[in-house]
């Protein structure tokens, strides 16, 4: 297994088979431990690292980054083919024919998200340090935010689907804890119960994929699948396939599991940053990708996800369109942004390091308009409603013009990063493998109208929330004013403000910067392979001329309504698909109805059952097995003697026997 | 296999009696320190238990070591038989890992201001807690209950088995009708009934087997009566009538039903001992005397079983999310554990094997968990209604921060050493019945749901006022909860040691039950089976 694949040089463009980690690359492991080291520290200190704790978290997040930092120089320098290192830990399960090693792979995918996860992380941290300054349990919070990181990059860094699973799972943790932070409240601890319980109902696809993979290569590890799965059985793969694609919707928000999301937002915004934007939601995406090779032998499975991720796409932008808490639309967002990497997930290799590319740069300036969010909550007393914001830009500058950034870049101007990543998508989504079907037309046309209506409702919160006359007064305002809430905006503090002008940066750059002589792609090569090209069922120049008008309509729509135009401060009944989109398009009625409603019934019914039918059948037959009469109900009355003389008549009896027989 | 040189099962099962003699002996003026000796006694059998381990050879694992043996009953063939493989062990191992948490948990700050007999109030108890100098006694029964906890993983002898597996039943019946809540004496009483019933039906099962086997003085040991001659009929209904008693002690779907009374009225470090150790009495007798004294009739069994045991987890999970007590929800998750554990013994695969019989230590430690820390929260409230409770996270974090945790474990976390035990459980069964495992698998969201539900009830939303001043761990309740935790963290990444006990044994089970490990279907058959086939 060792000597094999270094052996071997992959062809240039191949995949790349693992090499056993040397040098640099064996310290892999202190990317995971660090962070669990600061969560357990700041766990088990308790209230004596109050006064210092979130520094210490802030330094456990930084020193993973600094590590990754690292990695990622060394491995810059190692040419393509000695680019996925095997790092092995130590025998983790080994019983019967199942054995297994808890092992990490660094390599251009995971090194791409621990940067990605340790620099945004390390970020957020800092910005909490500040916004969580006046919570009293602020380094439990950080002791979370820890546990999440190093559960991430354990998810992203796993050489096996097992000890993938412990990450995925630990994340979960994660965001229950962190959605549930304020869980004194009980909408709060309901939303982060029904975040882990939707992804529980994923993760059973995760543990039937894992049990699929074992029955058919007997292993469970990346290297090994991954080498057997050629020529496999395509009915198997295809399974295997559509379970990963189910613990990918859980995780991912996708249609449809997607509707734990919204609820999520009672979390502190910095969690919505990190967790639910930037990061993990993002781990269904890696998943997929991660898993090419299973998907190359199933192409239903493939189209399957792609058709996931185009739905959920339309989904996600047309609720975002109705909301009007600020998070909620940016959450709506993330399930739509998501939905683009999923559908370029699903178009296979040539949309592979495209989904990843969007999920980098979606990172950032997601994760910045969140922070931006969180910076107006801040100087808004809280509140989130945009209707009661408007014409922020003058009172907080910073925020407004680092907020601008991520709009721009999501609305995937060029040049801003959201360009070069979205509307790689778009072109690939027209250029489908199989472009003489219905695929490359409906795959195109669905992420082509999702960039005009993101543009409506992206700007919509954009204007709502800077632009447009003040819909709130600070209490100098005299008559007139006094049904409108008093608020007094002001920019946020330094600690804040820092980590949002960083992603700021990124928003406006570093789309261009990875796009730079596809450096980004080629980069990702070792592991995605080589795509090879294929002609859109459009000229390119077509669809990306399509793609600006379209988004300069919707952007220009909603600047019409939202910006020139006054706002209700009560929100308007609007039309039926206003409403729909308002309640997520029923997206709890329907579980609900389906799966609430009739749960409550059954588990009712059965609890019932078990008293009345079960127990008196059992114990009716217990009565009649242990004898009748006299004895029962001595037994009855409680004197325990009668039940030791049952047990030494017992043991006579057999004695009996015994002798009677051996006689 | 070295000779052995000192009974180390037998001083285990010695020196708690005596020290069950000592505290009930206890004149009135040292009943003071009753406490501290019921715990040093059980420390001094956990420093047994270490040291058996350290003179138990893994390698061997399967074969019975640290054996004795003495003619008992020579005239009937019985003897006083004792050894253990790795699976014997590692239960063991759990029995006297949790006995001095038990006493820890049951030892009460001050005691003596109560110590006049029957001072407390029973209406006044509930399951939560015993008082006064019937701390004494309780404990007492407590050490009693580990002897034969100890004797009976360890008896080779099936005479030996049955009088154990009977007359375990009394200390547990005092601690649930003496020491439990209000319908205590009903609930020890139920408990005594189906047990009793099965023992009857099991005791039937040991004469037919005996008159099956070779007799002779050695007639009752287990490795006498493996491979006995009998015919198919004679074959099956033995094994039914060992398999009843011990699905009625696991407990399974539908003869179950004692167990959530029971448990409502015990005291929680009964509950521990009985849930968590007792009730493995069960699926440690399908294991190991079911499969090799009964090959055939096992494989024959097998699918029925198969069903009855992904009900049970279904069927448990839900109604523990129907419960409104949190004694009895605890109860119901066990029942849905136990089916796991049912399920990977009779899927017949090394790796389900292997998982069921991990998931019994590990059911132990985190079940074990949740008892006590349910005790700790009734002891607070003085009621065990979830109704009851609320918002107790932001007064008492450490409590809720533990049995967070225990509850995560419950649901099987990874991480968690109860992962990788039910991951193994699933993964193996998955190779010979698939459709047993992906339904099984349903029971992981039905655990988040009995897990996070009670966890938002009882520690979640605004502090009840009447909560308000409730005070978090004590130190003493910390040392009892801390190594549980403990155990689950370290075995969960690291379960290695664990795995190793019950690897070889897991190998023997399937040999003697006849059936071949499943192969990769995938993979071109690199490796045909290491081992000739038994046939």
């Amino acid at each position: 297994m060792t000597t094999l694949p270094a052996a071997l040089p992959a062809a240039a463009g191949e995949m790349a088979h693992a090499v056993p980690a040397e040098g640099v690359f064996t310290s892999a492991w202190l990317l995971v431990a660090l962070p669990l080291l600061g969560a357990a520290v700041l766990l088990l200190a308790g209230r004596r690292s109050d006064r210092w704790g979130h520094w210490l978290g802030v330094l456990a997040s930084a020193s993973s980054f600094v590590v990754g930092a690292v990695l990622l120089v060394a491995m810059l320098g190692l040419p393509a083919e000695e680019r996925v290192q095997d790092l092995h830990l130590f025998d983790w399960i080994t019983a019967g024919a199942f054995e297994l090693a808890a092992g990490l792979r660094v390599d251009p995918l995971s090194l791409a998200f621990v940067l990605l996860v340790t620099f945004v992380g390390t970020l957020i941290h800092v910005y909490s340090v500040a916004y969580m300054e006046h919570d009293r349990d602020r380094r439990r919070f950080f002791s979370y935010l820890n546990l999440f990181v190093a559960a991430m990059l354990l998810l992203v860094l796993a050489d096996s689907y097992v000890l993938l699973f412990v990450g995925w799972e630990g994340v979960g943790l994660a965001s229950y804890l962190l959605i549930g932070f304020w869980n004194h409240e009980m909408p709060n601890s309901v939303a982060a119960k029904k975040a882990f319980v939707a992804n529980r109902v994923g993760d059973i696809g995760m543990l039937v994929a894992i049990m699929i993979l074992f029955a058919a290569f007997g292993a469970t590890d990346f290297e090994t699948v991954f080498s057997l799965t050629e020529g496999a059985n395509e009915g198997l793969l295809t399974a295997a396939g559509l379970m990963l694609l189910l613990a990918a919707t859980g995780k991912s928000a996708q249609f449809p599991l997607q509707s734990w999301l919204g609820d999520a937002m009672a979390g502190p915004t910095p969690v919505s940053a990190l967790i639910h934007a930037a990061t993990m939601v993002t781990a269904g995406v890696y998943l997929v990708v991660r898993s090419a090779p299973v998907y190359a032998g199933a192409p239903t499975a493939l189209l399957v996800v792609a058709i996931i991720g185009a739905f959920t796409l339309l989904f996600g932008a047309i609720v975002g369109t109705a909301k009007d808490d600020i998070k909620k639309t940016l959450a709506a967002s993330t399930m739509s942004q998501i939905g683009y990497m999923m559908l370029a997930a699903g178009l296979g290799p040539i949309g592979y390091a495209f989904a990843i590319f969007h999920l980098i740069t979606h990172g950032f300036f997601k994760a910045g308009m969140f922070l931006g969010a969180g910076s107006v909550m801040h100087g808004m007393s809280d509140d989130v409603d945009m209707r009661r914001f408007g014409g922020l830009s003058r009172v907080m500058k910073i925020t407004w013009l680092t907020f601008a950034a991520g709009w721009l870049a999501i609305l995937g101007l060029p040049p801003f990063s959201g360009f070069w990543s979205k509307d790689k998508i778009i072109e690939s989504a027209f250029a489908t493998a199989d472009a003489q079907g219905w695929q490359p037309w409906v795959f195109g046309t669905v992420a082509l109208v999702g960039a005009g209506i993101t543009a409506f409702y992206m700007s919509r919160l954009f204007f709502m929330t800077f632009h447009g006359e003040r819909r709130w007064t600070d209490g100098h305002g005299g008559a007139g004013s006094s049904d409108l809430p008093v608020r007094h905006p002001h920019e946020s503090p330094v600690l804040m403000v820092g980590p949002m002008v960083v992603l700021a940066v990124g928003s406006v750059a570093l789309g261009g910067v990875l796009a730079l002589g596809n450096g980004f792609v080629t980069w990702l090569e070792p592991v995605t392979g080589h795509a090879e090209h294929h002609e859109p069922v459009l000229p390119v120049p077509v669809i990306m001329a399509a793609t600006i008008v379209l988004v300069l309509v919707g952007a220009f729509l909603a600047w019409r309504q939202y910006a020139a135009s006054p706002v209700a401060v009560v929100p308007p009944r609007g039309s039926a698909l206003t409403r729909a989109a308002r309640r997520d398009l029923y997206q709890d009625d329907v579980n609900e109805a389906l799966l609430m409603r009739p749960g409550q019934y059954l588990t009712r019914s059965l609890v019932y059952g078990d008293r009345h039918v079960v127990d008196g059948a059992a114990t009716g037959l217990a009565r009649v097995v242990a004898g009748s009469g006299e004895l029962v109900r001595r037994v009855q009355n409680g004197y325990v003697r009668s039940y030791a003389a049952t047990m030494v008549a017992g043991v006579v009896v057999l004695v009996a026997v015994v002798l009677a027989f051996r006689i | 296999m070295a000779e052995q040189t000192f009974p180390w099962l037998t001083a285990m099962i010695v020196v708690p009696l005596v020290g069950a003699a000592v505290l009930w002996a206890l004149p009135r003026g040292a009943r003071r320190h009753a406490r501290a000796v019921a715990v040093a006694v059980s420390l001094v059998v956990l420093a047994l238990g270490v040291a058996a381990t350290l003179a138990f050879d893994t390698a061997q694992a399967a074969t019975h070591q640290l054996t004795e043996q003495a003619a008992w009953i020579p005239a009937l063939g019985v003897s006083y038989a004792l050894g253990v493989d790795g699976v014997g062990l590692s239960l063991v191992l759990l029995s006297v890992v949790l006995v001095p948490l038990v006493l820890l948990a049951a030892w009460r700050e001050h005691p003596d201001a109560a110590l006049a007999d029957g001072e407390l109030d029973p209406a006044e108890a509930t399951a939560g807690d015993v008082a006064g100098d019937r701390i004494r006694r309780y404990m007492a029964l407590v050490l009693v209950l580990e002897a034969f906890m100890v004797a009976i993983f360890a008896a080779r002898d099936v005479f030996l088995f049955y009088v154990l597996f009977e007359a375990m039943l009394i200390p547990v019946y005092f601690m649930i009708g003496a020491f439990g809540g209000l319908q205590r004496r009903y609930a020890a009483v139920k408990f005594l009934l189906f047990s009793l019933a099965g023992g009857l039906v099991m005791l039937a099962g040991v004469i037919a087997l005996y008159l099956q086997g070779p007799g002779g003085p050695d007639g009752f040991l287990v490795e006498n009566l493996v491979g006995a001659e009998m015919s198919t009929t004679t074959e099956r209904l033995i094994f039914l009538a060992f398999f009843l008693a011990f699905a009625i002690k696991a407990p399974m779907w539908p003869v179950h039903t004692w167990l959530p009374d029971a448990a409502e009225q015990a005291p929680a470090g009964t509950n521990v001992l009985l849930v968590g150790v007792l009730d493995k009495v069960g699926t440690f007798g399908m294991l190991t005397l079911c499969l090799p004294l009964f090959p055939e009739a096992s494989r024959w069994a097998a699918p029925v079983i198969i069903v009855l045991a992904v009900i049970s987890i279904l069927y448990g999970a839900l109604l523990a999310i129907g419960q409104a007590d949190l004694m009895r929800l605890i109860a119901y998750t066990s029942v849905s554990h136990f089916g796991f554990i049912v399920l990977g013994i009779f899927a017949f695969t090394s790796v389900s094997i292997q998982g069921a019989s991990f998931y019994m230590v590990n059911h132990g430690l985190s079940t074990g968990a949740l008892f006590l820390l349910a005790g700790f929260l009734v002891a607070r409230r003085g009621s065990q209604r979830i109704a009851d409770f609320g918002g107790l996270q932001k007064v008492v974090p450490v409590l809720a921060g533990t049995f967070l945790v225990a509850g995560l474990s419950a649901l099987s976390l990874p991480g968690l050493s109860t992962f990788v035990s039910e991951f193994l459980v699933l993964v193996g069964t998955y190779a010979s019945n698939r459709p047993a495992a992906v339904v099984a698998t349903l029971g992981v969201v039905l655990a988040a749901l009995y897990v996070l539900w009670t966890y938002q009830k009882v520690f979640t939303g605004p502090v009840r006022p009447e909560l308000a001043a409730t005070v978090d761990l004590s130190a003493r309740e910390k040392w009892v909860v801390g190594p549980l935790i403990a155990a689950m963290l370290v075995l969960g990444f690291y379960p290695a040691p664990a795995l190793d006990l019950v690897r070889e044994p897991a190998q023997t089970s399937l040999t003697q039950v006849g059936v071949d490990d499943p192969q990769a279907t995938q993979v071109a058959s690199t490796t045909i089976s290491e081992d000739g086939s038994d046939q």
